[in-house]
């Protein structure tokens, strides 16, 4: 078998391998600009979080319509929209940190689900039923998956400076002026990019299962710091990093057999140990090869004096 | 992501607060496991038992949670009948936190145990090492109910367990037993006549759960499965591949959803192969009173009407 065979023949001759690989695609451009502000704003775990904190909707969807999936991926984007809301409106409102008010909001959402699937006494594992998986897309699953990075994409270079700004300096965008939760544009600015995170997390969630998504959101991005210095920059590494892992993971699969979700976050994990080794900057290779110079460095010197 | 394994030991604290001392009076009271067997418990125990099915119609015996008054049923019980063959893993840790100390009788005993199916090695006879590895091989199948013969070792162990718990009424459950023995020997000459009268070459079949290895066995079906023993299980992208390499080359007629798995994946198979969905076939649990398997035998003429509809239709 030829390389060019190795790397090509499973996309012309399987409908699924494409389909999957356009999904991927799709994902990389919307969640991985996502992953680059969830891990400036120190907000890294938001997407496991997440995978827990929509089963209450996705509960109260299913007694409304019973095993519907969009009953229930809306019914979890509204779960998860308020548990984002809510948590980010009380990290603005009051002295608490955002990590420490999401843990509040999801785990009261984990429990409300759980409560709500238990009285209706079903057995049947509601997230297990909707959480999707690569090799099973169809139309509507891959349409909604580009919609999602399309709207995601738009929204983000509207409100791409705010949030750079915000990301950096929380305090200055409420200088400019308004108060109040939704007066100052910081808030706005937040909560918008909130939402975002929870429509590319719930959507993907259906399409493609919790680990794809959250991985795919999570590792490039985290990787893409070793590689990029500025935002704009950070954003097309980890966009890069997303496909390649997606890719590999999905030829691996085919080509030894492993679970295909799993293997393209293995893929993307592998691209962030090579990141954390060898990247531009602050990776372990540059900081030996650098430590010398440092040592001399005259700022440093004279901070020590 | 429900944490299973968090809530149930709460639940279960729960249930030992709420249940009761078990009373002898009245009808003898049953745990069945899940619909199928308590619907075979139902046919021999008429109106002297009083039955609780633990994982009811449509529910996942693989991931069934008990809730406290499933622990409540099974400290109040003076019998418990379960499967066994380990399909019943949560079985074990629910009669020790109810502390039950009554018989638990198993309904497959005697039954000859089979492995889960290895459908592409067996079939195809190239069997790599790859997919030895694949999860599930080697393990014991506990469907074993997919097979009539099985079914009626089954009722008959029902039969000396409910008598052995109930003397009084023994003659009545054996008497009961014989008239559903008699019905399942009928359907199962039925079942068997319906299959001969295809070729064998086109009893082949798609389910997205390799549930049948026992009946495949019994009426020389042969089940393929894009998933390996567990609903729970992902599949590789290599594996989806050899599935349609495998229904493209041997011209597989009909592909099967079970009412329980994702039905995305084999949506995206026939899709890719042009072959058609043939609807649900029941496997690990009846259906609701008002759908098509309400009952052990309703499920067999309904899973074989779907079958051999599907492999004679063209």
């Amino acid at each position: 078998m030829s390389i060019g065979e190795w790397l090509f023949a499973p996309f012309i001759e399987f409908s699924f391998m494409r389909r999957a690989l356009v999904g991927c695609l799709a994902m990389a451009l919307g969640c991985a600009p996502i992953g680059v502000f969830l891990v400036l704003r120190r907000m890294s775990l938001m997407g496991d979080a997440m995978g827990h904190a929509i089963l209450p909707g996705a509960a109260i969807g299913f007694l409304i319509a019973g095993l519907s999936l969009p009953a229930m991926t809306l019914g979890g984007l509204i779960a998860g929209l308020a548990v984002a809301l809510g948590a980010g409106a009380v990290a603005r409102a009051t002295a608490q940190r955002e990590d420490a008010s999401f843990a509040a909001f999801y785990l009261t959402s984990l429990a409300l689900g759980v409560t709500i699937v238990s009285t209706k006494g079903s057995n049947v594992d509601l997230l297990h039923v909707l959480f999707g998986t690569v090799l099973a897309l169809d139309n509507a699953a891959l349409l909604l998956l580009a919609a999602i990075a399309s709207i995601t994409l738009v929204a983000l270079a509207a409100i791409y400076r705010a949030l750079v700004v915000e990301c950096f300096d929380p305090s200055f965008l409420k200088t400019l002026g308004g108060t109040g939760l939704f007066g100052d544009k910081g808030s706005f600015v937040h909560l918008l990019f909130l939402a975002l995170a929870v429509l590319n997390l719930v959507g993907g969630f259906q399409a493609l299962g919790t680990l794809m998504v959250v991985g795919i959101m999570m590792l490039p991005a985290v990787a893409a710091r070793f590689w990029a210095r500025e935002v704009w920059s950070m954003i097309a590494v980890a966009i890069v990093i997303a496909v390649l892992a997606s890719m590999a993971g999905l030829l691996m699969s085919y080509h030894a057999n492993l679970p295909t979700g799993p293997a393209i976050i293995l893929m993307a994990g592998v691209l962030y140990g090579v990141s954390v080794l060898f990247g531009f900057h602050d990776s372990v290779f540059m900081r030996l090869i650098k430590l010398p110079h440092l040592n001399t460095h005259p700022s440093r010197e004279g901070s020590r004096s | 992501m429900i944490p299973s394994n968090l809530c149930l030991p709460f639940l279960l604290a729960l249930g030992l607060g709420m249940a009761g001392i078990a009373n002898a009076a009245g009808p003898l009271k049953v745990v069945a496991t899940f619909s199928i067997l308590g619907d075979m418990v139902k046919n021999v125990g008429g109106d002297h038992i009083a039955l609780t099915t633990l994982v009811g119609a449509d529910g996942d015996a693989h991931v069934f949670q008990p809730s406290p008054a499933d622990a409540k049923a099974v400290a109040d019980a003076n019998l418990v009948i379960m499967n066994g063959l380990g399909f019943e893993g949560w079985m074990e840790r629910l009669l020790e936190s109810a502390q039950y100390q009554g018989k638990v009788a198993v309904a497959s005993a005697g039954v000859k145990a089979q492995k889960m199916p290895d459908d592409f090695a067996e079939e195809e006879g190239h069997a790599s090492s790859q997919e030895q590895t694949h999860d599930g091989h080697g393990a014991t199948d506990p469907h074993a109910w997919q097979s009539l013969g099985n079914g009626k070792r089954y009722v008959g162990n029902i039969v000396n367990a409910l008598a052995d718990a109930d003397p009084t009424n023994a003659g009545d459950y054996q008497a009961r037993g014989k008239t559903y023995l008699a019905a399942l020997d009928q359907l199962d000459q039925t079942v068997k006549a319906a299959f001969d009268a295809i070729p064998k070459r086109n009893r082949k079949v798609i389910t997205s759960h390799d549930a049948f290895g026992y009946f495949g066995a019994a009426y020389g079906v042969t089940f393929l499965a894009p998933v390996g023993i567990s609903t729970e299980a992902e599949p590789s992208a290599g594996e989806v591949a050899k599935l349609i390499k495998q229904i493209r080359k041997h011209d597989i007629r009909a592909v099967f959803v079970e009412n329980i798995t994702d039905i995305r994946l084999v949506e995206q198979i026939t899709r890719e192969t042009k072959t058609w969905i043939g609807g649900t076939l029941y496997s690990d649990a009846l259906s609701g009173a008002d759908g098509p398997a309400p009952t052990y035998i309703d499920m067999f003429r309904h899973n074989v009407k779907l079958l051999t509809d599907a492999m004679g239709g063209r």
